[in-house]
């Protein structure tokens, strides 16, 4: 009666300590491309995964063409024609593209693979999406599209009527998307529905007549896409008032520290240049994958730059390693704390001292009771709330985790700590805390560099923000003169392509 | 309520429970035949077995940075076999000297096999596995196909038969060996960067550790021992060969992971090691002894160091269960 092809109403997921999903709706028609849109977290890729059935929604009811679904897994959503494409591949690159296709649900007889009869199938399937590679081809000597082709053709083989498509054009080309577009667009004139999934408000206005808006987990609403504009798009995905409180005191700024000029890494960003001041928190915000964590990591020394300067207190300086970075008093606090922050399987307090090691050793000798008491002080001055200086970080929730880390760079003798995404999967209570710490560093005389995606800690705490937008900084605003609005236009590639794009880039 | 708490503790710490073990099973072996524990029975035991042990101490290192040597014996047949060919030819006779020699011939093996590791970033195995041809072929190419005999090893040989405040020298230099790396390994920053690479070379590298430096050593103290190993071993078997030690390396991989040393790095200690190498010597002496048919040794020895791996996982995983428990939520 309801003559959509799928809807789901009243989803709620909820993973420890998070509402994923806050009772969400959608429905889809036949035949209809309709573009989810939202910031990051907002709960996208939560839906998908509710949708193909990796996760199970607590609340909720899925109708797929008016009857009411269960899926206990993906094989089961897979089974009823749904299919997605995920924004990271997910390929066997030493297997062929046939292999590839057929993964999971091979043509065998008699328990027999029938490779003969995949093959052609599989050839039948590129030539349906003109592709310009054969199917005996290995995954790995294909370009990124190439390899989003094989999962199109992927999800076509398991006879799907449903295509997710999790940001497909993200990592792709201005023709490769282009022929993305036209395979999308015969998909569906074939009668199939598609949910996609962009940031990118040309692929939406190109392909979508729906668009759909999730916003910190819950549903927004619905719209056509021929009747809202971008501004109104962007203030339905932003639209939040800032309720938190942020403690950050206003600080008299003191001399620069550190400075980046036309820092460049081919392939990752290009000609970044920012500096942080005493005193300062800047801000560099932009989408998840805009080049933040990668700029920062050169900046630091996991990575080579290709091109560009590195200037502390005013003298430029060679960067190789991370412990050069340290020694000039630059510290990274990274993304990720439990892989590369923190050694899970240690005690926190060894965790804390591991950077400094030097600092408690005499005669060659670690001189432990030095260790243990430098530990226990830094780990009380951020206020964990551990048992002991022994138990293991694993031990720890995220929030108390994050703060380990913290302690772990006050042991050192610091100037400038970038902090990247401190907060990612922290319960609300410790947010609040990190942030009063990350204020308390400032007042000491720190500067601050914090990668975050999270608007409100961005407009909350930050002196000065800089935005990036396809390895590019893109916008730089004061305290002052920042709003969520504008933020997400320059963090969006425009419509229309504009300055930003292919700029001469000078070869090193 | 009291107990249960202490046989906790107790079952937590892996070393005494493999200590436990290793003292039943001297219980049983000296039941079955009383000469086993005799004070000369013992000496003769370490003494043969030093080698291992000592090579032991440096394969805990590599295992414990996520790497593996395989090359150890070659190492040490090649840097024996420059001994012994020293000695054949008159060339060198001091006996301090020829050991320096061994062990600077040894760290020179390890560094080449750490640059190839650390810098060339070949998998431990395959570099090692290159390594243990090439060095085994050279101590046959140097020694042309001969042996250097007792004869040939003039006072050499008696270093193995002498002694040191009545300990022999050979059990004394283990035995210092094993002093020197739980300082170094407990107490120093190096040991606890060397413990931090392997735990997770990613966070290491964060917090400034050159975790590629910290590799290259390891391979070069691996290198150093095996050098060292490779001389005591021509003074224990008043003979050098190129073929000496052959397989062995096994002994030396089986000894660090009876004592607990994780092959997946990070986890590990001396004590486990010494624990494991004492008892891989007490299986290879006692067998025979018990009377087990020297056909069927290999696999009943293949059994009990199976049973103590088990064991060792069991332990291990309620180990990391207790301390998911104490994870607040």
């Amino acid at each position: 009666m309801s003559g959509y092809i799928l809807e789901l109403q009243g989803i709620t997921k909820i993973f420890p300590g998070v509402k994923a999903l806050n009772n969400v709706r959608f429905q889809l028609k036949p035949g209809e491309i309709h573009a989810l849109m939202g910031e990051n977290g907002a709960g996208k890729s939560t839906f998908i995964k509710v949708i193909t059935g990796v996760h199970k929604a607590e609340e909720g009811k899925i109708y797929l063409e008016g009857k009411e679904v269960d899926f206990k897994g993906p094989k089961e959503a897979q089974a009823a024609g749904i299919a997605a494409i995920y924004q990271h591949v997910t390929s066997y690159p030493d297997l062929t593209v046939t292999e590839n296709i057929f993964m999971g649900h091979e043509l065998k007889k008699n328990g027999i693979l029938q490779w003969k009869s995949m093959n052609r199938d599989a050839r039948k399937l590129l030539e349906q999406l003109d592709a310009d590679f054969s199917e005996t081809d290995e995954m790995g000597t294909l370009s990124v599209a190439q390899q989003q082709m094989v999962e199109i053709a992927k999800a076509l083989s398991t006879n799907a009527r449903i295509i997710i498509m999790d940001e497909p054009t993200a990592a792709l080309t201005k023709n490769e998307s282009e022929k993305l577009y036209t395979i999308t667009e015969k998909l569906r004139d074939e009668g199939n529905s598609i949910i996609f999934i962009s940031h990118r408000f040309e692929d939406m206005y190109r392909l979508a007549s729906k668009v759909t808006v999730f916003r910190d987990s819950q549903y927004i609403g619905s719209y056509d896409v021929d009747s809202i504009t971008e501004s109104d798009l962007i203030k339905a995905m932003v639209g939040r008032e800032i309720t938190e409180l942020f403690p950050k005191a206003k600080l008299k700024i003191g001399e620069e520290l550190l400075k980046v000029k036309g820092l460049t890494r081919t392939g990752y960003f290009k000609d970044i240049s920012f500096h942080v001041r005493k005193g300062e928190i800047i801000g560099l915000t932009g989408l998840v994958g805009a080049g933040r964590t990668e700029t920062v990591e050169t900046i630091f020394g996991i990575t080579k730059k290709d091109s560009g300067e590195i200037y502390m207190e005013g003298n430029k300086v060679t960067i190789k390693e991370p412990s050069d970075a340290m020694e000039l008093g630059i510290a990274l606090l990274p993304e990720d704390r439990q892989k590369s922050g923190l050694i899970l399987s240690w005690g926190l307090g060894r965790n804390v001292t591991l950077p400094t090691l030097g600092n408690y050793v005499s005669n060659g000798i670690l001189d432990e009771k030095k260790e243990r008491d430098a530990s226990k002080k830094y780990l009380e001055e951020v206020d964990t709330k551990a048992v002991s200086i022994h138990d293991p970080a694993s031990s720890l929730s995220g929030g108390n985790q994050q703060k380990v880390v913290v302690a772990k760079t006050l042991a050192q003798d610091l100037k400038v700590i970038i902090m990247d995404e401190p907060t990612k999967g922290v319960d609300v209570g410790a947010k609040a805390e990190i942030y009063a710490i990350m204020g308390q560093l400032a007042e000491k005389g720190f500067g601050v560099v914090l990668i975050s995606s999270e608007m409100p800690e961005i407009l909350g705490l930050c002196d000065r923000v800089y935005v990036m937008c396809n390895g590019r900084i893109t916008g730089e605003f004061s305290a002052e003169e920042v709003t969520q609005e504008r933020i997400l236009e320059l963090s969006m590639e425009k419509t229309k392509s504009s300055s930003t794009e292919n700029k001469k880039g000078e070869v090193v | 309520m009291k107990k249960e708490a202490l046989f906790k503790k107790m079952s937590g710490s892996q070393e005494i429970v493999l200590t436990l073990v290793l003292i039943l099973l001297c219980v049983i072996i000296q039941i079955k035949s009383p000469s086993f524990l005799t004070m000369t029975s013992i000496n003769d035991m370490l003494k043969n077995n030093a080698v291992i042990m000592l090579l032991a101490l440096g394969m805990l290192c590599v295992l414990l940075v996520g790497g593996i040597d395989i090359s150890v014996t070659s190492t040490s047949a090649l840097s024996g076999m420059i001994v012994g060919l020293l000695l054949k030819y008159n060339i060198i006779e001091n006996t301090l000297v020829l050991f320096l020699i061994a062990i600077g011939v040894g760290c020179i093996c390890g560094v080449l096999i750490g640059v190839i590791i650390s810098k060339g970033k070949v998998p431990p195995i395959i570099a090692t596995m290159g390594f243990m041809y090439i060095y085994r072929g050279l101590a046959y190419v140097l020694s042309n196909n001969q042996w250097a005999s007792a004869a040939d090893l003039g006072n050499f040989k008696n270093f193995a038969l002498g002694k040191f405040l009545g300990i022999n020298n050979v059990i004394l230099i283990a035995v210092i060996s094993y002093i020197i790396f739980f300082v170094v390994m407990k107490w120093t920053a190096y040991g606890r960067k060397i413990y931090a690479v392997g735990s997770n070379s990613e966070a290491a590298a964060i917090s400034g550790i050159n975790a590629a430096l910290i590799k290259l050593t390891v391979y070069t103290i691996m290198g150093g021992l095996c050098g060292l190993g490779g001389a005591l071993a021509v003074s224990v078997y008043s003979s050098a060969q190129p073929n000496m030690m052959y397989g062995q390396e096994m002994n030396v991989i089986a000894a660090c992971v009876i004592g607990g040393v994780s092959m997946n790095g990070g986890r590990g200690s001396v004590q486990g090691v010494l624990i494991g190498a004492l008892m891989m010597a007490v299986i290879n002496k006692a067998l025979p002894l018990v009377g087990i048919d020297s056909i069927a040794q290999n696999t009943v020895q293949g059994a009990i160091i199976m049973v103590v791996i088990v064991l060792n996982v069991l332990m291990q995983r309620s180990t990391f269960k207790n301390s998911l428990k104490r994870r607040e939520m």
